[in-house]
């Protein structure tokens, strides 16, 4: 019988293991928290967002629509649009959590976010098919997703904080389209991945004159669509 | 309605989308199509921000030398592409883009 670590453990290696990700993750709190200000947010506001939204991409993407105005609709279709990838991490994560009470599915469902995934998932498959995993592995992804989750909201508050002491001339929210070009180049896998992120790029630029800021959402159609084309010329 | 309430449905949306499989498996069988389409949701979205952020300014599309975020954003792609680093294409690309800015003959 081997000695299984306890679940105290188990909830510290998976804070260690996050730890290197916050490097990329504490910036983008913070200049979400600029943003969000600049955007015409208020700070109660600002904060809320992280916590209730919780994800960094989907809450850039939000900012930008406040500020141009969009309406409540359209704030919460891109919102959801930006965040449907969660479902494919919820998909990977299922097998593993299937045996927990739902308590601890609704709270490691909250903190599922890109970077628990990334540490809590590469856990999972490193365990692999071994036939006996450590029975408290959910407490190392609760580790792993507690500290993205408390790293996210102090680096916001830091954001908001800072406020408007940051100048426009430094074009911080440009940050947002680099980090997307280093996500997007990982997820081109195949031609029809490719298919899929030139096909929503060109309609997302054709579409700008599209009322209600429509545009997004038609373009993630659109190359979703390109994708699955490809991908059934090509089979 | 206002942002707070928007931001709570969207928020709930978000929640359920990171629920959905955990609470359904072995309960019920998705459609094979869903999953299948489930896997251009990120190079799709994120390729269309990318190309409305850099392509487009002052709200029409501007594909000239004199657009300082599309010159950028070309050097980081060649950077994210060559080493897949996060961090080394944001420095990259802010560089860029601060030189870009501050040359006389935009």
């Amino acid at each position: 019988m081997p000695d299984h670590p306890t679940p105290r453990r188990e909830f510290l290696s998976g804070c260690r293991d996050e730890l290197p990700l916050l490097l990329g993750v504490a910036p983008f709190g913070m200049i979400y928290g600029l943003l969000a200000l600049g955007a015409g947010l208020d700070r109660f506001t600002a904060q809320a967002m992280s916590s209730v939204v919780f994800a960094g991409s989907a809450q850039f993407v939000a900012t930008q629509l406040v500020r141009e105005g969009a309406p409540a609709l359209v704030l919460v279709l891109t919102i959801f649009v930006v965040n449907l990838r969660h479902a494919l991490y919820s998909a990977s994560i299922a097998p593993y959590v299937k045996h927990l009470p739902a308590r601890w599915k609704l709270l490691l469902s909250y903190l599922l976010t890109d970077e628990a995934y990334a540490v809590a998932g590469s856990r999972y498959a490193r365990d692999g098919g071994r036939p006996d995993p450590s029975p408290h592995r959910h407490w190392y992804f609760l580790g792993a997703g507690f500290t993205l989750w408390a790293a996210w909201q102090l680096s916001t508050a830091a954001g908001v904080f800072l406020g408007a002491q940051v100048p426009a001339r430094w074009s911080l929210d440009f940050t947002l389209a680099l980090t997307f070009i280093a996500l997007v180049f990982p997820t081109l896998k195949d031609l029809a991945a490719g298919a899929a992120a030139l096909t929503a790029g060109a309609v997302a630029v054709l579409a700008l004159g599209l009322p209600y800021k429509l545009g997004l959402i038609v373009a993630a159609a659109a190359g979703i669509g390109a994708g699955l084309a490809v991908e059934r010329l090509r089979a | 309605m206002s942002l707070l309430a928007v931001l709570a449905v969207a928020g709930l949306l978000t929640f359920a989308t990171r629920l959905s499989f955990i609470a359904l498996l072995g309960r019920v069988e998705l459609p094979p199509l869903l999953v299948r389409a489930l896997r251009f949701v990120p190079p799709a979205v994120l390729s269309a921000i990318v190309f409305t952020e850099i392509l487009v300014k002052d709200g029409a599309p501007d594909l000239s030398p004199g657009n300082v975020r599309l010159l950028a954003g070309a050097a980081a792609a060649l950077v994210a592409w060559k080493t897949r680093n996060v961090l080394l294409t944001i420095g990259v690309g802010m560089a860029a883009l601060w030189v870009a800015q501050s040359v006389p003959w935009r």
